[in-house]
């Protein structure tokens, strides 16, 4: 084989395995987009809805059921979380939210191992991870099926957003938090809107991650690879957030193996980071974030 | 009515600006040192050894990140990382230079981590905000990476733990319990004390004055360019010891497992618990952290024993959880604010106000 086309499977693998982070992304953006928190618990959510969907499945349900009951509950866990910890915060600093965020976090994990058990569960979704040939380039069929979810969901989301009454309140929310209260816009069915909006976002992360390396407390690290997408992203983008994905799921694949051998491997950890850190310190707000001029 | 602060004549400028300006405070200080002094005669090996030796060590931690988190107001995610600095330092130094006492070694050792600090901290004179947080987190990452893959730090294991030397000065050796407790105690009260004199400083104030508003600060004439490294690299030094102290005093060992992502996040949560901006809180969170997991523990005991570990483990993360939460919602000062709070009533009883 030769070396190109060596290169462009790697470039294709990384360019997939992008689409996987932009979409645990895509939930950090959301929140922080609708209420400016940044949202450390997206990961434990991530846990919380995969353990919930095997679960329903160990129970014997067909597979859209336990889809749809997985879904409710992250629907109820957006709302107690919007009741229990984001309104009692509201007006609260972005940093106490923060870390009320990375307390939530903790929460989840412990709460959602507690009913559905620490045990490690594989996932069949019923795609194959056969390699098929695409123009002389062997590509993961599972990866490209996540591909094809990753952009249905965002065309949903962009769907939602722009045509319907709440995604328009919702941009209101974003855009000027107190004239959308003005004008009437209910702040806390927003909140558990979009909260709910992530979690239905985790659940398919969750599905597509946890088939990928099994349902098991390692999930909640992918909120891990994700923050380096949306720091290179901008936080408030979610065009950002895809290409950023993307760029940072080439970059790792060709950095471990075209850089790795050369400084012992294990890289993948933090290059993503040094990557995003580097375009921050030419673009501090991301490649597509808004700068924001700072005022007394 | 018990606790006063006024009737006190100051009669000299010393006076006025001593770090514990009201007598009340001071005798209690000296009181709660010398208690911790004379510990190792009433407590037993578990208690000096396994609840008040780490208590007293990521008390020392936890006032780093304070340092950092709670006066210069940037959040960091990466205190284990500089633990984790400060302990490969140390065991590089006391073993390759034995000439050095310990104490220089593991002062030179929070300064190789408060450089770290520092050079991580030029970051955030770019980037602001959760930016630097998630800096704070690629230095995690990157820390634990370079002590996994260059062997030369762990002195060539082959399996990346190197075993700690006793400790010696002036030919004593610090093996038991009570003479390692006692080294992390002087360690804790000595930078315990400067950190204090650090924050009602300048330099302190101008700290403070970063976090509560940078562009404010900066027009108002602080260099918040230097308060910003300054509080990067005291807050490595102190991680950088305790690191030290951890590996030396606590599990006689140096490994990454230690300083994972984890104890950053435990050391977060003691500043979060225990008061952000307070030196006390720093030690009150400490203690709360490190005692609630036995609280847990001997309370399951209570209850018959009937609760499986790893439902336990979960228990206890979500009880952590829920407890950081509810701090930041009913009490965002912590428990500092509490004891406060506390000050304020002994003032002022038996009247109502």
């Amino acid at each position: 084989m030769s070396d190109f086309s060596f290169f462009l499977e790697v470039v294709v693998g990384g360019l997939l395995s992008g689409v996987m982070y932009t979409l645990v992304a895509l939930g950090f953006v959301l929140i922080f987009k609708a209420s400016g928190v940044f949202n450390f618990a997206q990961g434990a959510m991530v846990l919380f809805a995969a353990l919930t969907f095997v679960g329903f499945l160990e129970f014997g349900l067909p597979m859209w059921a336990a889809f749809l009951l997985a879904l409710a509950a992250m629907l109820v866990l957006a709302v107690a979380i919007e009741r229990t910890v984001l309104r009692p915060l509201v007006g609260q600093d972005h940093m106490i939210l923060f870390m009320a965020t990375i307390g939530l976090s903790i929460f989840l994990e412990g709460f959602a191992q507690l009913i559905w058990g620490t045990r490690v569960r594989g996932l069949d979704l019923g795609i194959s991870d056969e390699p098929v040939e695409i123009a002389g380039i062997l590509v993961s069929q599972f990866d490209l099926s996540a591909a094809v979810m990753a952009a249905v969901l965002v065309a949903v989301l962009s769907a939602f957003f722009s045509y319907t009454k709440i995604g328009r309140a919702l941009r209101a929310v974003a855009d000027d938090t107190q004239a959308a209260q003005v004008a009437g816009v209910p702040l806390g069915f927003i909140w558990a809107v979009v909260w709910g909006a992530a979690g239905f976002i985790a659940l398919v992360a969750g599905l597509v991650w946890g088939a990928r390396l099994g349902v098991q407390f390692a999930l909640t690290l992918v909120a891990l690879k994700a923050l380096p997408v949306m720091i290179l992203g901008g936080f408030n983008s979610i065009a950002g957030a895809i290409v950023a994905g993307l760029v940072i799921g080439v970059s790792e694949k060709l950095a471990e193996i075209y850089l790795g051998p050369f400084v012992g491997g294990g890289i993948e950890n933090w290059f993503p980071y040094a990557l995003a850190i580097a375009v921050l310190l030419i673009r501090p707000a991301g490649l597509f974030g808004a700068a924001r001029i700072a005022r007394v | 009515m018990f606790y006063r602060d006024a009737g006190e004549l100051k009669t000299s400028y010393a006076q006025e600006q001593a770090i514990f300006p009201v007598a009340l405070d001071r005798r209690a200080v000296i009181g709660v040192v010398c208690a911790g002094a004379l510990m190792p005669l009433v407590a037993g090996p578990y208690w000096l050894g396994s609840i008040l030796l780490p208590f007293l060590i990521l008390s020392l931690a936890a006032i780093g990140l304070n340092i950092l988190t709670g006066y210069a107001g940037q959040l960091s995610l990466g205190s284990g990382a500089f633990m984790a600095v400060g302990a490969y330092a140390a065991v590089n130094l006391v073993i390759r230079l034995p000439m050095l006492p310990f104490p220089v070694s593991f002062a030179l050792a929070g300064l190789v981590a408060g450089a770290v600090g520092l050079a991580f901290g030029l970051l955030s004179l770019r980037i602001r905000g959760f930016y630097v947080a998630v800096a704070t987190l690629a230095a995690q990452f990157f820390i634990e990476w370079i002590c996994t893959h260059i062997p030369w730090l762990v002195l060539n294991t082959p399996s990346g733990v190197v075993s700690t030397p006793t400790l010696f000065l002036f030919g004593f050796a610090f093996s038991s319990v009570p003479s390692r407790y006692l080294v992390a105690f002087v360690a804790v009260v000595v930078l315990a004390l400067l950190a204090k004199n650090l924050v009602r400083s300048s330099a302190g104030r101008a700290l403070m004055a970063v976090r509560d508003h940078e562009t404010a600060a900066e027009l108002t004439g602080v260099d918040t360019a230097r308060a910003k490294l300054t509080a990067f690299a005291v807050s490595g030094f102190y991680c950088g010891v305790a690191g030290a102290l951890w590996s030396f005093l606590y599990l006689g060992t140096v490994e990454i497992e230690a300083f994972s992502l984890h104890r950053s996040f435990q050391i977060l949560f003691m500043i979060i618990i225990g008061g952000l901006g307070s030196i006390l809180g720093s030690f009150l969170g400490a203690a709360f952290i490190v005692l609630l997991p036995v609280a847990i523990a001997n309370a399951a005991v209570l209850f018959g024993g009937a609760l499986k570990p790893d439902v336990l483990a979960n228990l206890e993360l979500m009880i952590f959880g829920a407890l950081i939460v509810s701090f930041l919602i009913i009490e965002p000062n912590g428990l500092a604010r509490l004891a406060v709070k506390a000050k304020e009533r002994l003032r002022r009883w038996p009247l109502a106000y």
